[in-house]
């Protein structure tokens, strides 16, 4: 324990910061986030450490030091494997498996390159989703509708996807997508082989909108934390305008 | 078509999109199965209940506590984050696509029902959202009666 109370104060805020911007863009809940931090803090022998989370930022200070630092928050998703692996490298640390410059060292690989499934596994992802929560959403047994709903689902997915590479503005990609989802989608009805429309949409969509984001806002906001709950919401809210709009436009003018 | 074929289409169906929806959001390989299994759990309960006439937001509700209990213990089980199992979880339930048809109607001019539609939307994400809440006090009660005993 004596050689922890050594350890550069500023050295621990940092790693805290890193580890807490690392869940956030994952998509974590606050008091996860929260309750991280003040373990890693804990366990390099800082008993009081204070924290400020917000889905924009990060801030930490350390009582009775003179350190307190700031870390921005610059593009969020929704990635459990990012959460996972924070989680399990803080609980190495606890553990004393990991020094304080090995965990740094490890959560600074992780920023830099994170495991994914390859491209195609994720448009199979988009294809089952879409494919398969038109039934469920709509609850009417239209096997016909499948593959388009399917097929319209990944190529919306793909274009968001790509496009989010392109640029830093995260509603033109829900726009971009939706729009050439709702296109191919109308075509493809157009040419008989869809019956339902807005059921083809609606399942179509499910790839792109923010369900899990709006009911997480609402989770944040009974747990306390009321201002990420509110960004939370507004950033759901408008993904849900941009991907509604994509669509309607087509509807108010074909 | 017979009752229990619909149950079974339901629960296929809400484990292979939840499968599908993990996919997206990069689940870890060895969470997968299990965080399936979880949208059909919450997706059965809904189902089951809505049929039964409950209505729509106790139905939501319900399925909000055993989601939230399913993910408490397949997180002891996988010894991983229960959040891993909840947000998959929930993909079934959440309503994204009511969200969608909301702002779509009011585009299109449709203001009344893109009123009931939105209020919808907040009431059904609460409930969720309160089931989470419920599970999650019935698990801390149960470590805490655990370790006394």
């Amino acid at each position: 324990m004596s050689e922890d109370k050594n350890v550069d104060a500023n050295e621990v805020v940092d790693t805290c910061l890193l580890a807490g911007r690392l869940m956030i863009e994952g998509g974590s809940e606050m008091y996860r986030v929260e309750d991280t931090v003040r373990r890693i803090a804990y366990n390099s022998g800082q008993r009081n450490s204070a924290s400020f989370t917000t889905l924009t930022g990060v801030m930490m200070s350390i009582k009775g030091q003179p350190v307190t630092q700031f870390g921005a928050v610059n593009h969020r998703g929704i990635d459990m494997e990012k959460v996972d692996r924070v989680n399990t490298l803080s609980r190495r640390y606890g553990n004393k498996e990991l020094t304080l410059n090995e965990l740094k060292d490890e959560l600074e690989k992780l920023d830099k390159n994170l495991p994914t499934y390859p491209m195609w596994m994720q448009l199979l992802g988009a294809f089952l989703v879409s494919a398969t929560m038109m039934i469920v959403f709509t609850q009417k047994y239209d096997w016909f509708d499948i593959p388009l709903a399917g097929v319209t689902g990944t190529i919306g997915y793909l274009v968001a996807f790509y496009v989010t590479r392109t640029t830093s503005i995260r509603f033109i990609s829900d726009f971009l997508g939706s729009f050439i989802l709702g296109a191919l989608a109308m075509l493809g009805v157009h040419f008989g082989l869809g019956h339902n429309l807005n059921s083809i949409l609606i399942g179509a969509v499910m790839p792109l909108v923010p369900g899990v984001a709006i009911t997480n806002a609402l989770r944040d906001m009974l747990a306390g934390h009321l201002l990420s709950g509110l960004e939370r919401a507004l950033e759901a809210g408008m993904s849900a305008c941009a991907i509604s709009v994509g669509i309607a436009v087509l509807f108010r003018y074909f | 078509m017979n009752y229990f074929v619909k149950l079974i289409i339901q629960v296929v169906l809400s484990y292979v999109g939840t499968v599908g929806f993990g996919l997206i959001i990069n689940i870890p390989k060895r969470a997968l199965n299990l965080a399936g299994w979880s949208g059909a759990l919450g997706w059965l309960t809904y189902w089951v209940l809505f049929e039964a006439g409950s209505g729509r937001m106790f139905a939501n509700l319900v399925a909000g506590i055993s989601v939230g209990i399913g993910g408490i213990i397949f997180s002891h089980i996988k010894r991983m984050p229960v959040i891993l199992f909840n947000i998959p979880g929930l993909v079934p339930l959440v309503p994204g696509a009511t969200a969608y048809q909301a702002v779509s109607s009011l585009v299109l001019g449709n203001f009344n029902q893109a009123i009931a539609l939105t209020v919808k939307v907040s009431m059904v994400a609460g409930s969720i959202a309160t089931g989470f809440m419920i599970a999650q006090i019935i698990g801390e009660w149960y470590y805490k009666t655990q370790l006394k005993l």
